[in-house]
C-alpha cells in the first residue's frame, strides 16, 4: 500500500522488519559483527577441505516460532571449473 | 478448591499490566470466581488505586511475610464484589523484602480458598519479576503493538522459557485498529509472528480505560466499553472457555467510511 505522503514504506512494515533483526540478536546473543566473524572463520575451515566461492557465502539466523536456526548457503566451486582455470 | 496462580508480566513498564490485572480480576469475580490479587510491585504500589481500594489499606504483603499480621488481615475486600480481594504491596520497602520462596509459600496458603490468584509483576526482569513468577502456574505477558514493548516482551518470554515455565500466553494491549488499518501500527498477527507464543487476548485502545482508572472502577464493569469486553473475554479464556476474538475492524468502520468519502481509499 502506498503512503498518502509519497510512497514511503508504511511504518508498521519498518517496525516489523527492525524487530525481526533485533529479536534474532537478542535471542542468540550474537551481534552482526560476531556473525560476520563467524562467517569468515567458517569459510576458512571449509576451504581447507573443499574449494568454495567465498564471496557468495551467505549465513543468517532464521526463526520459526520461537526456535532459531543458523542457515548457511555455501556454493562450491565445481571441479571442472577448477580444472579450466 | 485449588487456585490457579496467574502472573501478569511485561518487561517494559507502562504497557498496562496493573490495569490488566484489575480488569481480569473484576471480570472473573463478576462471573462468580473467588479471586485474590497480589500487588508484586514493592515500593511502587499501584494496584490499590486502580481498583479504588487505596483508603482501606492497613497491612501489606511485607507485613504478612514478616509476621506482623495474619494473611487474612492484609486482604482487602473489593467495594463491589464480595469474592474479590487485594493484597497490597508495601510502599516504603524494596523488592528485597520478599523472596521467591516467600511468594511461593504465600500462594500455597491462598490456593485452597480461591479459584484464582493474580500476581501483578513489576516492570523489569530483576528480583521483583523473579518473585512474581516464582509461584506462577501460568504467565500472561502484556505488550503493546510497539517496538520497545515487543522487544521487552520477547526477553521476558525467553526468560520464562529458560525457567521452563511453559504455559505463557500473550495479551496485546492498546491496539488501535485505525492505525493498524493504515499500516502505521503492528497488527496482532505481526506481534504474534514476532513473539511466537499463544495469544489470550487483544485489547483495543479505549479512552474509557483512563476514565475508569481515574474513578478506581475497572473498565471491565462497563458493559459498553470495547476494552472492557476484551478483558471479560480474557477472563473467560482463563477459565477454559472458547471465546472468539473480537472483530476490531467493526469499530473502525465509521472512520473507514469517512476516509472513503474523502476519496483517500
Amino acid at each position: 500500500m502506498m503512503s498518502w505522503f509519497g510512497g514511503r514504506k508504511r511504518s508498521a512494515e519498518s517496525a516489523k522488519e527492525r524487530l525481526q533483526l533485533v529479536l534474532i540478536h537478542d535471542r542468540t546473543d550474537l551481534s552482526p559483527a560476531e556473525l560476520t566473524s563467524l562467517k569468515d572463520e567458517l569459510i576458512q575451515v571449509i576451504s581447507r577441505h573443499i574449494e568454495i566461492d567465498a564471496d557468495a557465502v551467505q549465513i543468517d539466523v532464521q526463526h520459526d516460532g520461537r526456535s532459531q536456526r543458523l542457515v548457511a548457503d555455501i556454493p562450491l566451486r565445481s571441479v571442472t571449473r577448477r580444472r579450466a582455470e | 478448591m485449588t487456585a490457579q496462580v496467574f502472573t501478569i508480566s511485561s518487561g517494559k513498564g507502562g504497557v498496562g499490566k496493573t490495569t490488566t490485572v484489575a480488569n481480569i480480576a473484576v471480570a472473573l469475580a463478576s462471573d462468580g470466581a473467588k479471586v485474590v490479587c497480589i500487588d508484586g510491585d514493592i515500593g511502587l504500589r499501584n494496584l490499590d488505586v486502580v481498583m479504588g481500594l487505596e483508603n482501606r489499606i492497613v497491612y501489606d504483603i511485607v507485613d504478612v511475610i514478616e509476621g506482623r499480621c495474619k494473611l487474612r488481615q492484609a486482604m482487602i475486600r473489593d467495594k463491589h464484589l464480595s469474592e474479590l480481594y487485594l493484597i497490597p504491596a508495601a510502599q516504603t520497602r524494596d523488592k528485597n523484602s520478599v523472596s521467591p520462596s516467600d511468594m511461593t509459600r504465600l500462594c500455597n496458603e491462598l490456593r485452597p480458598d480461591f479459584d484464582f490468584v493474580l500476581i501483578d509483576s513489576p516492570a523489569g526482569i530483576e528480583r521483583g519479576f523473579r518473585n512474581a513468577i516464582a509461584a506462577a502456574d501460568r504467565v500472561l505477558v502484556v505488550t503493546n503493538p510497539e517496538v520497545s514493548a515487543v522487544r521487552d516482551a520477547d526477553r521476558v518470554v525467553g526468560i520464562l522459557e529458560a525457567e521452563e515455565k511453559r504455559s505463557t500466553a500473550l495479551i496485546i494491549n492498546r491496539l488501535n485498529p485505525i492505525l493498524v488499518k493504515q499500516h502505521d501500527m503492528l497488527s496482532a498477527e505481526d506481534v504474534l509472528d514476532l513473539l511466537g507464543i499463544q495469544l489470550i487476548g487483544i485489547v483495543p485502545e479505549d479512552e474509557g480505560v483512563i476514565v475508569s482508572s481515574n474513578r478506581g472502577v475497572p473498565v471491565a464493569q462497563d458493559m459498553k466499553s470495547s476494552a472492557g469486553q476484551a478483558f471479560r473475554n480474557i477472563a473467560k479464556r482463563m477459565r477454559g472457555e472458547e471465546v472468539a476474538f473480537m472483530d476490531l475492524d467493526k469499530q473502525s468502520g465509521l472512520w473507514d467510511r469517512i476516509q472513503k468519502m474523502a476519496g483517500r481509499k
